[in-house]
């Protein structure tokens, strides 16, 4: 066989499988390191409605991130030059979200956030092939504050790690609570140890804690405050009380109420579904993150059944639409392609042996973003 | 700030600070002795909280689970000393970094391939749960008032035996030239093997004892063992007394720098920003006063080699 029929049944095998697989999703997401959990259950639930839904002319590539901005970007640029993906989605991090998604939707791509939603991508620097399907980052944090108001505490400490979505997280709290604080503490970035904080929390006089934590630091603080003996009622965003923490805080969260936009006892069959299939999937209850995964490989399917990514008029219109079935129920899109959405107050709970979270109220109807305003797109 | 409170803070900086020296006191050994950086010492720290964490599940009790920890910290670090480090002690410091470097992948994936990517559960024992009353009036955790015993215990150990024992002789002599005690007839790769494994015991004990308190999860060990550097630079590399001046240091700069600074802002700007400026110089802190103490004494507090 020469090498010129060598090549000609390459190219020909190569014609076969680009035929098969007519879409190519990119997913960029954390699976090592310390916030690998997080990014495993955004692939999880991601793949998990690719699966149900059976079809095979999408192709998803799936790369970890290593929560590091330079590997994103590399990847990103890799999965755009050569792989050449039609859509991007998959990113944890607020700070990787920045160094991505600009680049990403300035060269045409669209970006569909299965969770980092910063503040700046959901004002001035919307883009109509940037679609954020899980929350605009201060959301979960403004319902903490609606339900601190509507509780009527008037001393709540406050608490966030000093970087842009711990300011943004004091921010949005503020925003909805509007009253006198105790006190308001930004921690290092990463910091394990809050028996200082802890302290300063006794010492305020504060008749609530609010916090926001996210990963490894949300447990050792939970754990530290729990043997402590301050004994306060305590709120958060959900992502401090998410279905693999709280395996590890253990007893230390029982009653913690958290903001969220989704729960696994949310009342509707897509979620229903989504729980269940789920469990039997991986063996495990999903997360919010599998559940914002979940949810935009759904609105993905929605909407490549009206239009190819190629024609990318109608493409954006179909997302748009978000006519699919939301694990989270009511689901739109305002005008800078962020959810209009209720956002939820949970408790935690102990079910048998397995720690997990209830709805307990509805802390905002209806709820878009505080940037909507400052964004172009009309 | 009341006195209650800034004595409650001096009392988290001990606590912190004599955690860090754990640490820092097998970091330094193995740095004195056999000229090794290790990288490698915080994924050590992290089996020790795994090792733990997996023990306390199976039986309930603590103890156990901190013996587990000591003992599985130690057999990987005599493990890791004869199969990889052994074969670098003639090598550069950039040699050592490099193949170190690799172990704490190694043993981060390695973890996770066994334990996945969730934190582990490991908490405070029954019996140390809850606050005590001291004198003066400071409800503070029991836990923590017991790691401040334990880590003072293990500072008089290290003491002792670093200048009451044999052994201690034999790894001050060490320290001092390595060709001539092997020339007096000391097994000198023994004594290697025992010291690294003495050193990774402690970082393994550290691990278990601060993984009570805090989350025990893959790459736990890597921002403590950025700290457990500084604090033997501080110290000065390869004095035992340094390393435990140095950590107290550290963890009083640290823990009353995230406080007091803050405080020191609000005086002159308005506290939204006073608590971002603040808590900005706070994690300098530590850093500055590194920085400070090189310029005082370039070789450290207890540096003996200029």
């Amino acid at each position: 066989m020469s090498i010129r029929t060598l090549l000609a049944a390459a190219s020909l095998a190569a014609l076969a499988a680009s035929a098969q697989a007519e879409v190519k999703v990119g997913m960029i997401t954390t699976l090592s390191g310390g916030g690998a959990s997080l990014g495993i259950d955004t692939r999880d639930g991601f793949l998990l409605a690719m699966q149900k839904a059976g079809r095979d002319d999408v192709e998803v590539i799936v790369e970890d991130d290593q929560q590091k901005p330079d590997v994103a970007v590399q990847i990103a640029d890799k999965m755009i030059q050569s792989e050449k993906v039609d859509i991007l989605t998959g990113i944890v991090w607020s700070n990787l979200a920045m160094a991505v998604v600009p680049a990403a939707t300035a060269q045409g791509k669209f970006y569909l956030s299965t969770n980092a939603a910063p503040a700046q991508l959901a004002g001035k620097g919307c883009n109509p092939n940037y679609f954020a399907v899980s929350y605009q980052n201060d959301n979960l944090h403004e319902a903490a504050g609606a339900y601190a108001k509507s509780e009527g505490f008037t001393k709540p400490f406050i608490m966030a790690p000093n970087y842009p979505a711990g300011q943004d997280s004091l921010n949005g709290f503020k925003r909805f609570y509007g009253g006198e604080l105790a006190g308001e503490v930004y921690t290092k970035l990463g910091q394990t140890d809050y028996a200082s904080e802890i302290a300063q929390i006794r010492a305020s006089g504060a008749d609530s804690i609010f916090f926001f934590l996210p990963g490894g630091m949300g447990i050792s603080f939970l754990k530290q405050f729990a043997d402590s003996g301050v004994d306060l009622p305590v709120m958060g965003p959900a992502f401090s009380f998410d279905q693999n923490i709280l395996q590890a805080v253990g007893d230390a969260a029982l009653g913690v109420k958290n903001g969220s936009n989704w729960s696994k006892d949310l009342d509707n069959e897509a979620n229903a579904a989504f729980v269940s299939g789920f469990e039997e999937a991986y063996g495990r209850l999903p997360s919010l993150y599998a559940a914002y995964g979940y949810d935009t490989a759904n609105l993905l399917l929605s909407a490549l059944d009206k239009a190819e990514p190629s024609d990318a008029e109608a493409f954006r219109a179909a997302l748009k639409e978000a006519a699919f079935d939301s694990v989270r129920g009511e689901f739109s899109f305002d005008t800078n392609q962020h959810p209009i959405q209720d956002i939820y107050i949970r408790e935690v709970i102990q079910e048998g042996d397995v720690f997990t979270n209830k709805i307990v109220a509805t802390a905002l109807e209806d709820r878009s973003s505080a940037y909507v305003e400052e964004c172009s797109m009309k | 700030m009341s006195p209650i409170l800034l004595a409650e803070q001096v009392l988290n900086g001990l606590q912190s600070g004599v955690m860090l020296f754990l640490m820092a006191a097998g970091l330094t050994l193995i740095f004195g002795v056999m000229g090794l950086i290790n990288l490698a010492h915080g994924a050590l720290y992290m089996v020790g909280a795994f090792a733990a964490a997996t023990v306390a599940g199976l039986t309930g009790s603590f103890l156990l689970a901190l013996v587990a920890a000591l003992a599985a910290a130690a057999a990987a670090g005599a493990l890791v000393e004869t199969l990889v480090i052994r074969r670098l002690y003639a090598r550069d410091h950039l040699d050592q970094v490099l193949a170190t470097f690799a172990l704490i992948l190694i043993f981060s994936e390695g973890t996770r391939w066994v334990f996945g990517s969730f934190p582990l559960y490991l908490d405070v024992p029954d019996a140390l749960s809850g606050t005590v009353t001291l004198p003066g009036g400071i409800a503070y955790p029991l836990y923590r008032l017991a790691l401040i015993v334990i880590g003072i215990a293990v500072a008089l150990g290290l003491w002792w035996l670093n200048s009451r024992t044999r052994l201690g002789i034999r790894i001050r002599a060490g320290e001092n030239d390595r060709e001539m005690i092997a020339a007096l007839g000391v097994d000198i790769s023994k004594l290697y093997t025992l010291v690294f494994a003495l050193g990774a015991g402690l970082a393994g004990l550290a691990g278990a004892l601060v993984g009570a308190i805090q989350s025990v999860q893959v790459g736990m060990g890597e921002p403590v063992l950025i700290l457990a550097f500084v604090v033997i630079v501080i110290g000065g590399i390869g004095s035992i007394r340094g390393a435990l001046i140095g950590a107290l240091l550290v963890g009083l700069t640290d823990t009353l720098g995230g406080v007091l600074l803050p405080e020191l802002f609000r005086l002159f700007i308005d506290p939204a920003s006073a608590a971002t400026a603040g808590s900005a110089f706070a994690s300098m802190a530590i850093y500055v006063l590194m920085a400070a103490v090189l310029v005082w004494r370039p070789t450290g507090l207890f540096g003996g080699r200029a």
